[in-house]
This record gives structure tokens, C-alpha cells and sequence, in this order.
């Protein structure tokens, strides 16, 4: 069975084809949706930008980040489970959209690095300001890219 | 009013924007990204008045380092937000999520003149407590439903056809 294959089938399950036909189901789970990359845009930017050591933010060193990590994951739990529904509602229209598989791709590398290497930066490099600051660039622009194809997936 | 729209509506620059498929996009990205610095920002300012989270975190600090960001946000979100109202000055002004989105940024902007006003001063005096007093607390509940509100009423003013029209 082919991937377009198997997004088709998720697309036509039972309870896809009800949402669809719902005027409100498929926008009030989008909402949510935006919640969460909104949860996630907060901690981002004070979490990342206090890495940066950027004056405006709270420089507290890795005691904030180990909070904004957290809201970060409370933000990742709840995009991704407003996204999936998302997803399989038109599946076989994202199929072939490229932006779709950008913030698909972003999306896993920007998980694996802030659950690995950030994570790790953050306990064992924190006297390195040069590998701080990488870190936090890298995290802002994989967020950046998660949050710009996403818009661009209503705009094909 | 009608007529201000219509004639704004005929502008060179608001049919310019309005046909520009790209022009519009950005708009909308730059938009969106405004708007999780900005509320996201925001959020954290308002989880902390709550007193549910970075209590360890004097008020006043989170406040005077957070809420320049956020203002910064702000900004941008009202520029490309205008920059989009003039793109369909019309069909904006029609839509009622739209309207809401609008009265309730001005209900947000009261909640965050009338706390600096009034409570604002004395954040600094509930710094070391471990629960803000009871106002603190309350400008801070209503900032956090508002600006989910405000996020709401956005992501849904393309539905309007939908479910009005």
C-alpha cells in the first residue's frame, strides 16, 4: 500500500467524512491548533532569547529554560493532537503540498533537537556561550519554519 | 462609514494588496508570527500574575523584561494587521469575528492600562509572596481569556461565509 494510499484511507475514515460535513468541527480544532503554536511562540522566544543573552528577556541562565521547556511540551501535546484530526481531514490534498512536508520535517527535527541536543546543550555546555547561542538560533529558526509553512498550507 | 470603505476599498494601494496573492501571504505570516510573540509573550506575563507559574520569578522583573516584547509583538501585529484591513476594508468591517477580534484588543488594551494604572505599583510589594493579591490575580485571569478569545475570533474570520453569510 502506497503512502497517498494510506492518507486516502485516513482521510475517508467515518468520523473524517462527519467532521468535514461540519461547518465548525474543522475550525474550532484549527483554533486550538493556533493555541498551541501560540504556547510554544512564548516559550520560544524567552526561553531561546535569554539563551541569546538578549537583554529584554529574563536571563535567569538554565532555571527558566527548564520551565519554558515545559511549556513548550504543554504547546507540542496540544498542536499535535489538534493537528493530527488536521491532517487527516485532507490528507490526500496535503499529499501534495509541499509545505506540508516542510512542517512535517521541521516539525520532527525541531522535537528530536530541543529533547536531545538542547537539552543536553543546556546541562553540560552552559559555560560555552558560542554553543548556547547556536542552540538557541537553531531552535528559533526550526520553530520559525514549523509556524511559516503551516500558515502556508492554507495557501496552496 | 460605508462610503469611507468603498472608497478605501478603490484606493490603487488596497486593490494592489488585495490582488497581490503574495503580498497578502506575508502579510498574513508576518501577522501570524507577531501574534505568537506578542500573546505568547504575554501569556507567560499573565500565567505569572496568576501566580501559577515562574513564582520564583520576581513580578515586577517579568513584567519589565516581558512586556516590551510583548508591546514589540504588538506593533507588528497592528501594522500588518491594518496593512490586511485595507487589503478588504469591506468585507472586514462586515465580518462579525473580525468586529469582535477588534472589541475585544481594545478590552485587552483597557485590562493592561488599567493594571499598570492601579496594581502595577504594587508588584513590586508582592514580589516574594508566593500568590500575587487577589486584583493581580484577576487582571491576569482576564488578560489570559481575552487574548484566547482574541486568537479565536482571528483564526475563525474566514468562516464567516460559512456560518453567517
Amino acid at each position: 500500500m502506497s503512502l497517498l494510499e494510506i492518507f486516502h484511507l485516513l482521510e475517508y475514515l467515518p468520523l473524517l467524512i462527519e467532521m468535514r460535513s461540519s461547518p465548525w468541527i474543522f475550525p474550532m480544532i484549527a483554533t486550538f491548533h493556533l493555541f498551541g503554536l501560540v504556547i510554544i511562540g512564548g516559550a520560544v522566544i524567552v526561553g531561546d532569547l535569554q539563551l541569546l543573552n538578549y537583554k529584554a528577556t529574563l536571563q535567569l541562565g538554565s532555571l527558566i529554560a527548564h520551565d519554558m521547556e515545559r511549556l513548550m511540551t504543554l504547546g507540542l501535546v496540544i498542536m499535535v493532537i489538534t493537528g493530527v484530526p488536521l491532517f487527516m481531514c485532507f490528507a490526500t490534498k496535503y499529499y501534495y503540498l509541499t509545505p506540508f512536508w516542510v512542517k512535517l520535517l521541521s516539525l520532527i527535527l525541531v522535537v528530536i533537537f530541543t529533547f536531545t541536543i538542547r537539552r543536553n546543550a543546556l546541562k553540560k555546555h552552559r559555560e560555552n556561550p558560542t554553543i548556547i547561542k547556536m542552540v538557541a538560533v537553531t531552535s528559533i529558526s526550526l520553530w520559525t519554519s514549523v509556524a511559516v509553512s503551516g500558515r502556508l498550507i492554507g495557501f496552496p | 462609514m460605508a462610503s469611507l470603505l468603498e472608497w478605501l476599498a478603490l484606493t490603487s494601494g488596497s486593490i494592489l494588496l488585495h490582488q497581490s496573492h503574495y503580498m497578502y501571504l506575508i502579510l498574513l505570516t508576518v501577522h501570524v508570527l507577531a501574534l505568537t510573540v506578542c500573546i505568547g509573550t504575554a501569556l507567560i506575563i499573565d500565567l505569572r500574575l496568576l501566580g501559577v507559574f515562574i513564582r520564583y520569578i520576581p513580578t515586577s522583573m517579568v513584567l519589565s523584561r516581558l512586556l516590551p516584547l510583548s508591546l514589540g509583538g504588538f506593533l507588528i501585529i497592528m501594522v500588518s494587521g491594518l496593512l490586511m484591513f485595507y487589503a478588504s476594508p469591506i468585507d472586514k468591517y462586515n465580518n462579525l469575528f473580525f468586529r469582535a477580534k477588534i472589541a475585544m484588543l481594545f478590552l485587552a488594551a483597557i485590562n493592561i492600562w488599567f493594571f499598570l494604572k492601579t496594581d502595577y505599583s504594587s508588584t513590586n510589594k508582592c514580589n516574594q509572596e508566593t500568590l500575587p493579591p487577589k486584583r493581580v490575580r484577576f487582571s491576569g485571569g482576564v488578560g489570559l481569556t481575552l487574548w484566547a478569545a482574541i486568537i479565536a475570533a482571528g483564526r475563525l474570520i474566514p468562516y464567516q461565509q460559512y456560518w453567517f453569510d
